[in-house]
């Protein structure tokens, strides 16, 4: 286990993981120590802050403070969902096209190359424009992004991983396909699988959280980082801190993400591209 | 002598250029349909009937199965979607949902595209018109520093504007230069008609947004090509030949590291299109963005459909230009594969 700890030796990978940390714990445990109820007005409209509200009201005069706190469990619990769900459909994928070598192959290569020549926001959008606003839309559609690029990674890896010894010796002693990959295939090709995993996830934050702030996702009256710069957008002049509190809380996290994943990437000797979508290795 | 001559000839025949255009064309005529066919599955056949909901929960039956037939949504899908195409073909759009439900009789979606798109066009021309020359110049000046303070000033700078989405840049920057600073206007509001470019201050903070979330990935490319080139057997014999380094660099090196580069600021102008969507809210520029955006809160469906294909073919056609320019830069590809 100590190995895998080596990136947290470098600077970028200390300073990312404390970042990450403190805004975990903010989402987390921040609705315990809201001192006012997130929904509910408590003083004049866009007040600046002041000893009863410390960070000012928002645009309806509700605690900016207090729906800070509440608002950091949608923006990561929905990409840990979504990022979560890319990564089942994309390995199921993946496996299987990797391991049966079948028709599957060069009907989802195609998929890919469908996925990657349409810009994803305007993916989302249009499926958000046919099925509506919604939580499931929102988790579907952005797991849909990413699975493509997850399943040809995994295909690629399976396809390597297939032809070794071991493999060959447990189809060789009779297994059946689905134990050769869980316990064959699987465990030998999650390292370069998950390596990308900490780029997804900030990818998944990135377009939910512009989702919300467009207001096509999560809908008022929930405290959501995004859906509060965007509610008060218009009244920055009033109060700005109702716009740069929550537009701070995502700046911290996205940048602890990826500062996390370089220096991960790094102690593994792999360069870090951010944005995943675009960098699927040529098939 | 007869074999080079019929070499020469066979040549001329079929000038791999041209092959290579047609190659290239078709290819992007196939995206370009398969985009349509995805856009036309996500708006019409999933679950979710436009009607009803453009109508809202006053709508009758009635009205809703009057609005349906009016917007050709009662046909099977086969036949809308050759409707839709062939109306593309002859330069119609279609009819805006919305304005139809409105109780209008005739609502088309073009007089509602057409002027946001000449001004999406012009946030996105100005943007590249600084992205593309900036990207390349922090990209070599980080190449020749590499290891050093500006190498590492570039990457963080970089790599902490692609780590943040753009309506976070963009509510940062109204923070710091119109709540703080009160130097620029938070919102880029232009009159229907108008142009945006007779008040350029309005265009600075969108501008500046889109430059900081899509700089990133084109200055990395550019450095790591111009690395990679740098350290050449050419480069060191062009040095060692006792020519200028400023020589060495434009010259020699550049030409070559710029290939691989063309793609990434291919890829970075389309990164552009969709940061233009959520930029345009940002600021309220009446682009098409902003339209998309607000007939997808309404689903005003044939605005959608009609607005997301003239993006994917936006986006399709950076990669056949991309493309092109590569071909003529480095002749090696021109040969046939």
């Amino acid at each position: 286990m100590r190995h895998r700890l080596r990136f947290m030796r470098s600077p970028g990978g200390a300073i990312g993981v404390a970042i990450v940390l403190f805004v975990v714990a903010v989402a987390v445990f921040g609705p315990y120590l809201a001192p006012h109820d997130p929904t509910a007005p408590i003083g004049p409209d866009a007040a600046p802050p002041s000893s009863h509200a410390p960070l000012g009201t928002d645009e309806l005069g509700r605690d900016v403070l207090s729906r800070l706190l509440n608002g950091g469990r949608s923006v990561i619990g929905l990409a840990l969902l979504s990022t979560a769900l890319a990564y089942a459909v994309g390995m199921s994928i993946g496996l299987v096209a990797g391991y049966s070598r079948s028709k599957v192959d060069p009907a989802l290569m195609r998929t890919v190359d469908v996925m990657l020549a349409f810009p994803p926001l305007l993916f989302l959008l249009v499926l958000i424009a046919g099925a509506g606003t919604s939580i499931a839309v929102l988790v579907i559609g952005v797991a849909a992004i990413q699975a493509p690029a997850i399943s040809r990674i995994v295909r690629t890896s399976t396809l390597e991983v297939s032809v070794r010894g071991y493999v060959e010796a447990a189809v060789a002693r009779g297994e059946r396909p689905i134990a050769v990959i869980r316990r064959e295939i699987v465990p030998n090709i999650l390292a370069p699988v998950l390596v990308d995993a900490g780029l997804r996830f900030t990818y998944s934050i990135l377009i939910i959280a512009s989702v919300n702030y467009l207001g096509l996702g999560l809908q008022p009256p929930s405290s959501d980082w995004a859906l509060m710069v965007s509610e008060n957008r218009e009244y920055i002049n009033l109060n700005v801190w109702a716009v740069i509190a929550p537009a701070a809380m995502i700046a911290l996290l996205t940048i602890g993400v990826n500062m996390t994943g370089d220096a991960i990437a790094r102690s593994l000797g792999r360069s870090y591209v951010p944005r995943p979508v675009e960098t699927v290795p040529p098939s | 002598m007869t074999a080079v001559a019929e070499r020469g000839r066979r040549v001329r025949e079929t000038s791999p250029v041209l092959a290579f255009l047609g190659r290239r064309m078709l290819g992007a005529l196939g995206a370009i349909l398969v985009a349509s066919l995805v856009i036309f599955l996500g708006t019409v056949v999933l679950p979710g009937d436009a009607a009803s909901v453009v109508l809202g929960r006053n709508g009758t039956p009635q009205q809703v199965a009057a609005l349906n037939h009016r917007l050709h949504l009662d046909k099977p899908a086969g036949t809308e979607y050759a409707d839709w195409m062939s109306g593309l073909a002859h330069g119609d759009f279609g009819d805006s949902a919305v304005g139809l439900a409105q109780g209008e009789t005739h609502a088309p979606v073009w007089p509602l595209i057409s002027g946001p798109l000449k001004n999406s066009l012009i946030l996105a021309l100005v943007t590249a018109l600084f992205m593309i020359p900036l990207s390349l110049f922090l990209g070599v000046l980080a190449a020749v520093n590499a290891g050093r303070p500006a190498d590492h000033v570039i990457s963080l700078g970089t790599l902490t504007g692609i780590a943040l989405p753009e309506f976070v840049i963009g509510s940062l920057l109204v923070g710091v230069f119109f709540v703080g600073l009160n130097w620029l206007p938070p919102v880029a509001l232009v009159p229907p008609g108008a142009n945006p470019l007779d008040d350029p201050q309005k265009l600075v903070l969108p501008v500046m947004t889109l430059l900081l979330a899509s700089l990133a990935s084109g200055v990395r490319m550019v450095r790591a090509g111009m690395i990679e080139v740098l350290g050449t057997e050419y480069v060191q014999t062009a040095r060692l030949n006792g020519l200028p380094e400023r020589r060495v660099l434009y010259r020699y090196a550049m030409r070559n590291a710029l290939a691989p580069s063309i793609q990434v600021l291919a890829q970075n102008l389309q990164w552009l299109i969709g940061g233009i969507i959520i930029t345009e809210s940002v600021f309220a520029y009446p682009g098409l963005g902003t339209t998309l955006v607000t007939a997808v809160g309404n689903r005003d469906v044939t605005v959608v459909r009609d607005i997301a294909l003239l993006i994917a073919v936006a986006y399709i056609l950076i990669n056949l230009v991309a493309d092109l320019i590569v071909m003529l830069l480095v002749p090696k590809l021109r040969e046939p594969a």
